[in-house]
Protein backbone atom coordinates (compact mmCIF):
# COMPACT_ATOMS: atom_id res chain seq x y z
CA UNK A 1 0.00 0.00 0.00
CA UNK A 2 1.22 3.47 -0.88
CA UNK A 3 2.15 5.74 2.01
CA UNK A 4 0.36 8.82 0.68
CA UNK A 5 -2.66 8.31 -1.52
CA UNK A 6 -4.95 10.83 -3.22
CA UNK A 7 -8.00 9.20 -4.78
CA UNK A 8 -10.09 11.14 -7.25
CA UNK A 9 -9.52 14.37 -5.34
CA UNK A 10 -11.20 17.57 -6.49
CA UNK A 11 -11.07 20.99 -4.93
CA UNK A 12 -13.37 23.97 -5.50
CA UNK A 13 -12.87 27.49 -4.26
CA UNK A 14 -16.43 28.74 -4.34
CA UNK A 15 -17.68 28.06 -7.84
CA UNK A 16 -14.18 27.70 -9.28
CA UNK A 17 -12.84 24.18 -9.65
CA UNK A 18 -9.10 24.27 -9.09
CA UNK A 19 -8.31 20.59 -9.18
CA UNK A 20 -10.34 17.88 -10.86
CA UNK A 21 -10.08 14.16 -10.22
CA UNK A 22 -6.49 13.98 -9.08
CA UNK A 23 -5.05 10.52 -8.39
CA UNK A 24 -1.64 10.17 -6.86
CA UNK A 25 0.11 7.45 -4.89
CA UNK A 26 3.48 7.89 -3.24
CA UNK A 27 5.40 4.93 -1.89
CA UNK A 28 7.45 5.01 1.29
CA UNK A 29 10.91 6.46 0.62
CA UNK A 30 9.98 7.95 -2.73
CA UNK A 31 10.72 11.51 -3.82
CA UNK A 32 7.89 12.73 -6.03
CA UNK A 33 7.73 16.13 -7.69
CA UNK A 34 4.74 17.92 -9.13
CA UNK A 35 5.74 20.40 -11.81
CA UNK A 36 3.29 23.03 -12.94
CA UNK A 37 3.08 26.55 -14.25
CA UNK A 38 1.94 29.38 -11.99
CA UNK A 39 -1.65 29.32 -10.80
CA UNK A 40 -2.16 25.71 -11.81
CA UNK A 41 -3.19 24.65 -8.32
CA UNK A 42 0.13 23.07 -7.31
CA UNK A 43 0.10 24.52 -3.83
CA UNK A 44 -3.54 23.53 -3.40
CA UNK A 45 -2.58 19.98 -4.28
CA UNK A 46 0.22 19.95 -1.72
CA UNK A 47 -2.00 21.44 0.97
CA UNK A 48 -4.60 18.76 0.29
CA UNK A 49 -1.97 16.02 0.62
CA UNK A 50 -0.68 17.60 3.85
CA UNK A 51 -4.11 17.90 5.44
CA UNK A 52 -4.01 21.70 5.46
CA UNK A 53 -7.01 21.85 3.12
CA UNK A 54 -10.00 19.59 2.85
CA UNK A 55 -10.88 18.18 -0.57
CA UNK A 56 -14.29 19.01 -2.00
CA UNK A 57 -14.57 15.40 -3.08
CA UNK A 58 -12.34 12.36 -3.06
CA UNK A 59 -10.08 11.09 -0.28
CA UNK A 60 -6.57 11.70 0.95
CA UNK A 61 -5.00 8.96 3.05
CA UNK A 62 -1.65 8.52 4.73
CA UNK A 63 -0.88 4.99 5.92
CA UNK A 64 -4.47 4.16 5.01
CA UNK A 65 -5.78 6.75 7.49
CA UNK A 66 -7.91 9.61 6.25
CA UNK A 67 -6.02 12.89 6.64
CA UNK A 68 -7.85 15.63 8.52
CA UNK A 69 -5.00 17.64 10.01
CA UNK A 70 -1.28 18.01 9.40
CA UNK A 71 0.00 14.47 10.00
CA UNK A 72 2.24 13.49 12.88
CA UNK A 73 5.75 12.65 11.76
CA UNK A 74 5.58 15.01 8.80
CA UNK A 75 7.27 18.32 8.11
CA UNK A 76 6.82 21.03 5.53
CA UNK A 77 9.00 23.71 3.96
CA UNK A 78 7.08 26.73 2.68
CA UNK A 79 8.19 28.96 -0.15
CA UNK A 80 8.12 32.06 2.06
CA UNK A 81 10.19 30.41 4.84
CA UNK A 82 7.46 31.02 7.47
CA UNK A 83 9.88 31.44 10.33
CA UNK A 84 8.68 33.15 13.50
CA UNK A 85 10.38 36.57 13.44
CA UNK A 86 10.50 36.95 17.23
CA UNK A 87 12.57 33.77 17.66
CA UNK A 88 16.19 33.37 16.62
CA UNK A 89 17.28 30.61 14.26
CA UNK A 90 17.99 28.15 17.05
CA UNK A 91 14.71 28.85 18.85
CA UNK A 92 12.75 28.43 15.63
CA UNK A 93 14.18 24.95 15.16
CA UNK A 94 13.96 24.12 18.86
CA UNK A 95 10.26 24.89 18.90
CA UNK A 96 9.70 22.26 16.20
CA UNK A 97 11.89 19.71 17.99
CA UNK A 98 10.13 20.38 21.27
CA UNK A 99 6.77 19.81 19.69
CA UNK A 100 7.89 16.61 17.95
CA UNK A 101 9.78 15.09 20.89
CA UNK A 102 8.07 16.37 24.04
CA UNK A 103 9.69 13.63 26.15
CA UNK A 104 13.26 14.64 25.37
CA UNK A 105 15.16 16.69 27.95
CA UNK A 106 15.78 20.30 26.95
CA UNK A 107 19.50 19.75 26.41
CA UNK A 108 18.89 16.96 23.92
CA UNK A 109 16.36 19.06 22.04
CA UNK A 110 18.88 21.87 21.82
CA UNK A 111 21.58 19.51 20.58
CA UNK A 112 19.25 18.17 17.93
CA UNK A 113 18.33 21.68 16.74
CA UNK A 114 21.99 22.69 16.66
CA UNK A 115 22.98 19.54 14.79
CA UNK A 116 20.57 20.24 11.95
CA UNK A 117 21.43 23.92 11.78
CA UNK A 118 25.07 22.88 11.46
CA UNK A 119 24.14 20.46 8.68
CA UNK A 120 22.81 23.37 6.62
CA UNK A 121 25.87 25.47 7.43
CA UNK A 122 24.34 27.88 9.93
CA UNK A 123 26.53 27.17 12.92
CA UNK A 124 27.56 30.81 13.10
CA UNK A 125 24.03 32.19 12.82
CA UNK A 126 22.27 30.34 15.66
CA UNK A 127 21.45 33.49 17.60
CA UNK A 128 20.35 35.56 14.61
CA UNK A 129 16.74 36.55 14.10
CA UNK A 130 15.19 35.83 10.68
CA UNK A 131 15.25 39.54 9.85
CA UNK A 132 19.04 39.47 10.19
CA UNK A 133 19.40 36.59 7.72
CA UNK A 134 19.42 36.54 3.93
CA UNK A 135 16.69 34.73 2.02
CA UNK A 136 18.90 31.73 1.43
CA UNK A 137 19.84 31.50 5.09
CA UNK A 138 16.22 31.80 6.15
CA UNK A 139 15.28 28.93 3.90
CA UNK A 140 18.18 26.94 5.39
CA UNK A 141 16.68 27.50 8.84
CA UNK A 142 13.33 26.35 7.49
CA UNK A 143 14.94 23.22 6.03
CA UNK A 144 16.75 22.54 9.30
CA UNK A 145 13.46 22.99 11.16
CA UNK A 146 11.80 20.45 8.87
CA UNK A 147 14.52 17.79 9.07
CA UNK A 148 15.27 18.24 12.77
CA UNK A 149 11.99 16.53 13.68
CA UNK A 150 13.23 13.44 11.78
CA UNK A 151 10.10 13.30 9.67
CA UNK A 152 8.86 10.28 7.77
CA UNK A 153 7.26 12.56 5.22
CA UNK A 154 8.43 15.92 4.03
CA UNK A 155 6.31 18.32 2.00
CA UNK A 156 8.16 20.95 -0.02
CA UNK A 157 6.11 23.85 -1.38
CA UNK A 158 8.32 25.51 -4.00
CA UNK A 159 11.07 25.54 -1.40
CA UNK A 160 13.55 27.47 -3.52
CA UNK A 161 11.15 29.60 -5.52
CA UNK A 162 12.12 32.86 -3.86
CA UNK A 163 15.87 32.39 -4.13
CA UNK A 164 18.47 33.44 -6.68
CA UNK A 165 19.83 30.80 -9.05
CA UNK A 166 23.14 30.27 -7.29
CA UNK A 167 21.67 29.91 -3.79
CA UNK A 168 19.02 27.71 -5.27
CA UNK A 169 21.59 25.30 -6.73
CA UNK A 170 23.47 25.04 -3.43
CA UNK A 171 20.34 24.44 -1.42
CA UNK A 172 19.12 21.80 -3.85
CA UNK A 173 22.30 19.83 -3.22
CA UNK A 174 21.94 20.24 0.54
CA UNK A 175 18.36 19.07 0.37
CA UNK A 176 19.32 16.04 -1.74
CA UNK A 177 22.00 15.14 0.80
CA UNK A 178 19.59 15.46 3.73
CA UNK A 179 17.04 13.25 1.96
CA UNK A 180 19.67 10.61 1.19
CA UNK A 181 21.24 10.65 4.62
CA UNK A 182 18.46 8.83 6.41
CA UNK A 183 17.57 5.19 6.41
CA UNK A 184 14.82 4.50 5.74
CA UNK A 185 14.72 7.34 3.28
CA UNK A 186 12.34 10.16 3.87
CA UNK A 187 9.26 10.26 1.67
CA UNK A 188 9.03 13.59 -0.10
CA UNK A 189 6.42 15.43 -2.12
CA UNK A 190 7.78 18.54 -3.77
CA UNK A 191 5.97 21.27 -5.68
CA UNK A 192 8.09 23.22 -8.12
CA UNK A 193 7.92 25.20 -11.33
CA UNK A 194 11.40 24.13 -12.39
CA UNK A 195 11.71 20.97 -14.44
CA UNK A 196 15.47 20.88 -13.81
CA UNK A 197 14.96 20.99 -10.09
CA UNK A 198 12.47 18.14 -10.31
CA UNK A 199 14.84 16.04 -12.43
CA UNK A 200 17.68 16.64 -10.02
CA UNK A 201 15.79 15.57 -6.91
CA UNK A 202 12.97 13.21 -7.84
CA UNK A 203 12.29 9.55 -8.39
CA UNK A 204 9.12 10.40 -10.28
CA UNK A 205 7.77 13.60 -11.79
CA UNK A 206 4.17 14.50 -12.60
CA UNK A 207 3.02 17.56 -14.47
CA UNK A 208 -0.03 19.53 -13.44
CA UNK A 209 -2.00 21.17 -16.25
CA UNK A 210 -3.10 24.75 -16.11
CA UNK A 211 -6.16 25.42 -13.98
CA UNK A 212 -8.99 25.89 -13.46
CA UNK A 213 -9.85 22.26 -13.13
CA UNK A 214 -6.29 21.06 -13.48
CA UNK A 215 -5.52 17.36 -13.71
CA UNK A 216 -2.28 15.45 -13.21
CA UNK A 217 -0.31 13.95 -16.05
CA UNK A 218 1.03 10.44 -16.00
CA UNK A 219 4.16 9.98 -13.93
CA UNK A 220 7.53 10.23 -15.59
CA UNK A 221 10.08 8.05 -13.79
CA UNK A 222 13.58 9.42 -13.36
CA UNK A 223 15.91 6.43 -13.73
CA UNK A 224 19.11 8.21 -12.71
CA UNK A 225 21.55 7.11 -10.06
CA UNK A 226 22.32 9.25 -7.01
CA UNK A 227 24.01 11.44 -6.06
CA UNK A 228 23.20 13.56 -9.08
CA UNK A 229 24.89 16.74 -10.12
CA UNK A 230 23.04 19.50 -11.90
CA UNK A 231 25.92 19.95 -14.28
CA UNK A 232 26.13 16.29 -15.30
CA UNK A 233 22.37 16.16 -15.78
CA UNK A 234 22.56 18.82 -18.45
CA UNK A 235 24.21 16.36 -20.82
CA UNK A 236 22.95 13.04 -19.48
CA UNK A 237 20.90 11.32 -22.15
CA UNK A 238 18.33 9.93 -19.72
CA UNK A 239 17.93 13.26 -18.01
CA UNK A 240 17.39 15.02 -21.31
CA UNK A 241 14.66 12.51 -22.19
CA UNK A 242 12.94 12.92 -18.86
CA UNK A 243 13.07 16.68 -19.14
CA UNK A 244 11.62 16.56 -22.64
CA UNK A 245 8.73 14.35 -21.57
CA UNK A 246 7.84 16.47 -18.57
CA UNK A 247 8.01 19.64 -20.62
CA UNK A 248 5.79 18.04 -23.24
CA UNK A 249 3.19 17.21 -20.60
CA UNK A 250 3.40 20.73 -19.26
CA UNK A 251 2.87 22.32 -22.64
CA UNK A 252 0.05 19.94 -23.53
CA UNK A 253 -1.56 20.50 -20.15
CA UNK A 254 -1.46 24.25 -20.38
CA UNK A 255 -3.09 24.29 -23.82
CA UNK A 256 -6.16 22.18 -23.24
CA UNK A 257 -9.40 24.14 -22.95
CA UNK A 258 -11.72 21.46 -21.55
CA UNK A 259 -11.05 21.14 -17.83
CA UNK A 260 -12.30 17.60 -17.49
CA UNK A 261 -10.70 16.14 -20.59
CA UNK A 262 -8.01 13.64 -19.72
CA UNK A 263 -5.14 15.58 -21.23
CA UNK A 264 -2.69 12.94 -20.24
CA UNK A 265 -4.13 10.24 -22.44
CA UNK A 266 -1.38 9.90 -24.98
CA UNK A 267 -1.09 6.16 -25.36
CA UNK A 268 1.23 6.45 -28.32
CA UNK A 269 4.09 7.55 -26.11
CA UNK A 270 6.98 5.13 -26.18
CA UNK A 271 8.01 5.35 -22.57
CA UNK A 272 5.73 3.43 -20.24
CA UNK A 273 3.50 5.93 -18.53
CA UNK A 274 3.68 4.60 -15.07
CA UNK A 275 0.34 5.29 -13.46
CA UNK A 276 -0.07 3.73 -10.09
CA UNK A 277 -3.48 2.86 -8.85
CA UNK B 1 22.32 65.97 16.21
CA UNK B 2 22.10 69.31 14.41
CA UNK B 3 18.50 68.64 13.44
CA UNK B 4 17.69 67.69 17.02
CA UNK B 5 19.17 70.91 18.34
CA UNK B 6 17.26 72.87 15.77
CA UNK B 7 14.02 71.13 16.75
CA UNK B 8 14.66 71.91 20.39
CA UNK B 9 15.36 75.58 19.66
CA UNK B 10 12.23 75.83 17.53
CA UNK B 11 10.05 74.30 20.22
CA UNK B 12 11.45 76.84 22.70
CA UNK B 13 10.45 79.62 20.32
CA UNK B 14 6.96 78.12 20.09
CA UNK B 15 6.65 78.04 23.87
CA UNK B 16 7.88 81.63 24.11
CA UNK B 17 5.23 82.76 21.63
CA UNK B 18 2.55 81.07 23.72
CA UNK B 19 3.80 82.67 26.96
CA UNK B 20 3.90 86.04 25.17
CA UNK B 21 0.30 85.62 24.06
CA UNK B 22 -0.64 84.65 27.60
CA UNK B 23 1.06 87.76 29.04
CA UNK B 24 -0.61 89.94 26.42
CA UNK B 25 -4.08 88.54 27.11
CA UNK B 26 -3.76 88.81 30.88
CA UNK B 27 -2.70 92.45 30.66
CA UNK B 28 -5.42 93.46 28.18
CA UNK B 29 -8.75 91.64 27.78
CA UNK B 30 -8.67 88.87 30.40
CA UNK B 31 -8.21 90.68 33.65
CA UNK B 32 -8.84 87.60 35.79
CA UNK B 33 -6.14 85.60 34.02
CA UNK B 34 -3.00 85.74 36.14
CA UNK B 35 0.05 86.88 34.20
CA UNK B 36 2.93 84.42 33.66
CA UNK B 37 5.00 86.27 36.21
CA UNK B 38 2.25 86.27 38.84
CA UNK B 39 1.62 82.59 38.17
CA UNK B 40 5.27 81.81 38.73
CA UNK B 41 5.50 83.82 41.92
CA UNK B 42 2.41 82.31 43.48
CA UNK B 43 3.33 78.79 42.34
CA UNK B 44 6.91 78.96 43.47
CA UNK B 45 6.41 77.32 46.90
CA UNK B 46 4.76 74.36 45.19
CA UNK B 47 7.50 73.97 42.62
CA UNK B 48 10.64 74.55 44.67
CA UNK B 49 9.38 72.22 47.40
CA UNK B 50 7.48 69.78 45.20
CA UNK B 51 7.30 67.04 47.82
CA UNK B 52 6.19 69.10 50.82
CA UNK B 53 3.00 68.33 52.70
CA UNK B 54 1.52 71.32 54.48
CA UNK B 55 -2.02 70.08 54.69
CA UNK B 56 -4.54 67.71 53.11
CA UNK B 57 -5.04 69.94 50.09
CA UNK B 58 -1.88 72.03 50.36
CA UNK B 59 0.97 69.92 49.06
CA UNK B 60 3.89 70.19 46.65
CA UNK B 61 3.00 69.79 43.00
CA UNK B 62 4.90 66.54 42.49
CA UNK B 63 3.32 65.03 45.56
CA UNK B 64 -0.09 65.95 44.20
CA UNK B 65 0.79 64.55 40.80
CA UNK B 66 2.05 61.36 42.39
CA UNK B 67 -1.33 60.74 44.04
CA UNK B 68 -2.96 61.09 40.67
CA UNK B 69 -0.35 58.91 38.99
CA UNK B 70 -0.84 56.16 41.53
CA UNK B 71 -4.58 56.27 41.00
CA UNK B 72 -4.11 56.23 37.23
CA UNK B 73 -1.68 53.33 37.55
CA UNK B 74 -4.21 51.28 39.48
CA UNK B 75 -7.08 52.11 37.13
CA UNK B 76 -4.92 51.48 34.08
CA UNK B 77 -3.78 48.15 35.50
CA UNK B 78 -7.39 47.07 35.93
CA UNK B 79 -8.14 48.21 32.39
CA UNK B 80 -5.21 46.21 31.01
CA UNK B 81 -5.96 43.12 33.08
CA UNK B 82 -9.58 43.09 31.97
CA UNK B 83 -9.15 44.54 28.51
CA UNK B 84 -6.35 42.34 27.18
CA UNK B 85 -8.03 38.95 27.75
CA UNK B 86 -11.30 40.43 26.53
CA UNK B 87 -9.57 41.58 23.36
CA UNK B 88 -8.05 38.13 22.84
CA UNK B 89 -11.42 36.51 23.34
CA UNK B 90 -13.20 38.81 20.91
CA UNK B 91 -10.34 38.54 18.44
CA UNK B 92 -10.37 34.78 18.32
CA UNK B 93 -14.12 34.22 18.24
CA UNK B 94 -16.25 35.61 15.43
CA UNK B 95 -19.36 34.74 17.40
CA UNK B 96 -18.33 36.66 20.50
CA UNK B 97 -17.13 39.58 18.41
CA UNK B 98 -20.46 39.84 16.65
CA UNK B 99 -22.24 39.55 19.98
CA UNK B 100 -20.29 42.22 21.83
CA UNK B 101 -19.06 44.60 19.17
CA UNK B 102 -22.23 46.75 19.17
CA UNK B 103 -22.18 46.89 22.97
CA UNK B 104 -18.58 48.09 22.98
CA UNK B 105 -19.28 50.71 20.35
CA UNK B 106 -22.10 51.90 22.59
CA UNK B 107 -20.06 51.99 25.80
CA UNK B 108 -16.97 53.57 24.26
CA UNK B 109 -18.20 57.14 23.77
CA UNK B 110 -19.66 57.50 27.27
CA UNK B 111 -17.96 60.32 29.17
CA UNK B 112 -16.15 59.63 32.45
CA UNK B 113 -18.45 62.17 34.10
CA UNK B 114 -21.35 59.83 33.40
CA UNK B 115 -19.69 56.76 34.91
CA UNK B 116 -18.48 58.42 38.09
CA UNK B 117 -21.86 58.88 39.80
CA UNK B 118 -22.65 55.24 39.00
CA UNK B 119 -19.33 54.25 40.58
CA UNK B 120 -20.16 56.29 43.67
CA UNK B 121 -23.56 54.62 43.91
CA UNK B 122 -21.98 51.17 43.54
CA UNK B 123 -18.96 51.59 45.84
CA UNK B 124 -20.09 54.39 48.14
CA UNK B 125 -16.51 55.68 48.31
CA UNK B 126 -14.65 58.06 46.08
CA UNK B 127 -11.46 56.00 45.64
CA UNK B 128 -12.96 52.81 44.20
CA UNK B 129 -15.42 54.93 42.23
CA UNK B 130 -12.50 56.78 40.61
CA UNK B 131 -10.73 53.51 39.75
CA UNK B 132 -13.95 52.11 38.35
CA UNK B 133 -14.33 55.16 36.14
CA UNK B 134 -10.73 55.16 34.94
CA UNK B 135 -10.76 51.46 34.16
CA UNK B 136 -14.07 51.58 32.36
CA UNK B 137 -13.15 54.58 30.24
CA UNK B 138 -9.61 53.62 29.33
CA UNK B 139 -10.26 49.94 28.66
CA UNK B 140 -11.68 50.21 25.14
CA UNK B 141 -8.59 51.08 23.12
CA UNK B 142 -6.86 48.07 24.72
CA UNK B 143 -9.78 45.80 23.90
CA UNK B 144 -10.15 47.01 20.35
CA UNK B 145 -6.45 47.06 19.47
CA UNK B 146 -5.84 43.62 20.98
CA UNK B 147 -8.84 42.31 19.06
CA UNK B 148 -7.55 43.78 15.81
CA UNK B 149 -4.08 42.42 16.56
CA UNK B 150 -5.34 38.88 17.05
CA UNK B 151 -7.40 39.09 13.88
CA UNK B 152 -4.47 40.34 11.83
CA UNK B 153 -1.96 37.66 12.85
CA UNK B 154 -0.50 36.61 9.47
CA UNK B 155 -1.79 33.29 8.18
CA UNK B 156 1.84 32.16 7.75
CA UNK B 157 2.40 32.15 11.49
CA UNK B 158 -0.84 30.32 12.13
CA UNK B 159 0.24 27.76 9.54
CA UNK B 160 3.51 27.28 11.43
CA UNK B 161 1.50 26.54 14.57
CA UNK B 162 -0.54 24.03 12.60
CA UNK B 163 2.30 22.15 10.95
CA UNK B 164 4.38 22.05 14.12
CA UNK B 165 1.24 20.69 15.80
CA UNK B 166 1.60 23.12 18.69
CA UNK B 167 -0.80 22.67 21.59
CA UNK B 168 -3.20 25.44 22.58
CA UNK B 169 -0.90 26.91 25.21
CA UNK B 170 2.26 26.79 23.07
CA UNK B 171 0.30 28.22 20.15
CA UNK B 172 -0.76 31.09 22.37
CA UNK B 173 2.60 31.86 23.97
CA UNK B 174 4.86 31.23 20.97
CA UNK B 175 2.74 32.49 18.10
CA UNK B 176 -0.42 34.42 18.97
CA UNK B 177 0.92 36.54 21.83
CA UNK B 178 4.20 37.68 20.21
CA UNK B 179 2.39 38.43 16.95
CA UNK B 180 -0.22 40.53 18.77
CA UNK B 181 2.13 42.30 21.19
CA UNK B 182 2.82 45.42 19.08
CA UNK B 183 -0.92 45.99 18.61
CA UNK B 184 -1.52 45.45 22.31
CA UNK B 185 1.01 48.10 23.18
CA UNK B 186 -0.55 50.61 20.83
CA UNK B 187 -3.77 49.98 22.75
CA UNK B 188 -2.01 50.38 26.09
CA UNK B 189 -0.54 53.67 25.02
CA UNK B 190 -3.90 55.13 24.05
CA UNK B 191 -5.49 53.68 27.17
CA UNK B 192 -2.94 55.26 29.45
CA UNK B 193 -3.48 58.63 27.78
CA UNK B 194 -7.21 58.29 28.30
CA UNK B 195 -6.75 57.24 31.93
CA UNK B 196 -4.77 60.41 32.55
CA UNK B 197 -7.56 62.47 31.00
CA UNK B 198 -10.14 60.76 33.17
CA UNK B 199 -8.26 61.16 36.46
CA UNK B 200 -8.49 64.93 36.46
CA UNK B 201 -12.22 64.90 35.93
CA UNK B 202 -12.84 62.23 38.52
CA UNK B 203 -10.71 63.98 41.16
CA UNK B 204 -12.50 67.24 40.51
CA UNK B 205 -15.84 65.61 41.12
CA UNK B 206 -14.81 63.62 44.18
CA UNK B 207 -12.49 66.23 45.69
CA UNK B 208 -9.77 63.73 46.54
CA UNK B 209 -6.18 64.93 46.90
CA UNK B 210 -4.40 64.81 43.58
CA UNK B 211 -3.69 67.14 40.74
CA UNK B 212 -7.35 67.41 39.67
CA UNK B 213 -8.60 67.79 43.23
CA UNK B 214 -6.06 70.51 43.87
CA UNK B 215 -7.08 72.34 40.71
CA UNK B 216 -10.72 72.35 41.72
CA UNK B 217 -9.97 73.47 45.26
CA UNK B 218 -7.82 76.38 44.10
CA UNK B 219 -10.61 77.43 41.77
CA UNK B 220 -12.97 77.50 44.73
CA UNK B 221 -10.36 79.43 46.77
CA UNK B 222 -10.04 81.95 43.93
CA UNK B 223 -6.28 81.31 43.52
CA UNK B 224 -6.37 81.27 39.76
CA UNK B 225 -2.62 81.10 39.21
CA UNK B 226 -2.65 77.60 40.72
CA UNK B 227 -5.15 76.52 38.11
CA UNK B 228 -2.57 77.35 35.49
CA UNK B 229 0.10 75.54 37.49
CA UNK B 230 -2.09 72.43 37.54
CA UNK B 231 -2.88 72.65 33.84
CA UNK B 232 0.81 72.85 32.98
CA UNK B 233 1.63 69.95 35.29
CA UNK B 234 -1.12 67.80 33.81
CA UNK B 235 0.22 68.49 30.35
CA UNK B 236 3.82 67.70 31.24
CA UNK B 237 2.98 64.49 33.07
CA UNK B 238 0.71 63.33 30.25
CA UNK B 239 3.43 64.06 27.74
CA UNK B 240 5.99 62.07 29.73
CA UNK B 241 3.62 59.11 30.08
CA UNK B 242 2.99 59.04 26.34
CA UNK B 243 6.69 59.26 25.58
CA UNK B 244 7.46 56.38 27.95
CA UNK B 245 4.86 54.17 26.32
CA UNK B 246 6.10 55.29 22.91
CA UNK B 247 9.62 54.15 23.73
CA UNK B 248 8.34 50.79 24.98
CA UNK B 249 6.24 50.40 21.84
CA UNK B 250 9.13 51.23 19.54
CA UNK B 251 11.34 48.71 21.34
CA UNK B 252 8.73 46.02 20.81
CA UNK B 253 8.26 46.81 17.16
CA UNK B 254 11.98 46.78 16.50
CA UNK B 255 12.35 43.37 18.12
Amino acid sequence: MALIELKNVSKDYGARRVLAGVNLAIEEGEFVSIVGVSASGKTTLLKLAAGLLEPTSGTVTIDGQCVSEFPRGAAIVFQNYSLLPWLNALANVELAVESAFPDWPASRRRDQAMLYLEKVGLKAALAKRPSQLSGGMRQRVAIARAFAVEPRIIFLDEPFGALDALTRATLQQELAALCQARTPRVTALMITNSVDEAVLLSDRILALGRGPGAALSAAVPVPLSRPRSAKALLQDEQAVKVRARVTEFLVAGSRGPAPHAPRVARPAESAPAEVRP
Amino acid sequence: MRAKLQNFALSLVGAAVLVGLWAFLSSTVAADLPSPLKTWEESKPYIVAPWEKRGEMDQGILRMASYSLLRVGKGFLIAVLVGTPLGFLLGSSQLLARMFDPVIQLLRPISPMAWLPLGLVLFRQSEPAALFTIALCSMWPTVINTMQGVRSVPQDYLNVARVLRLGTWKRFTKVLLPATLPHMFTGYRISLGLAWLVIVASEMLTGTPGIGGFLWQEYNSLIYSHILLCILTIGIVGFCLDRLMGVAEAKLKAA
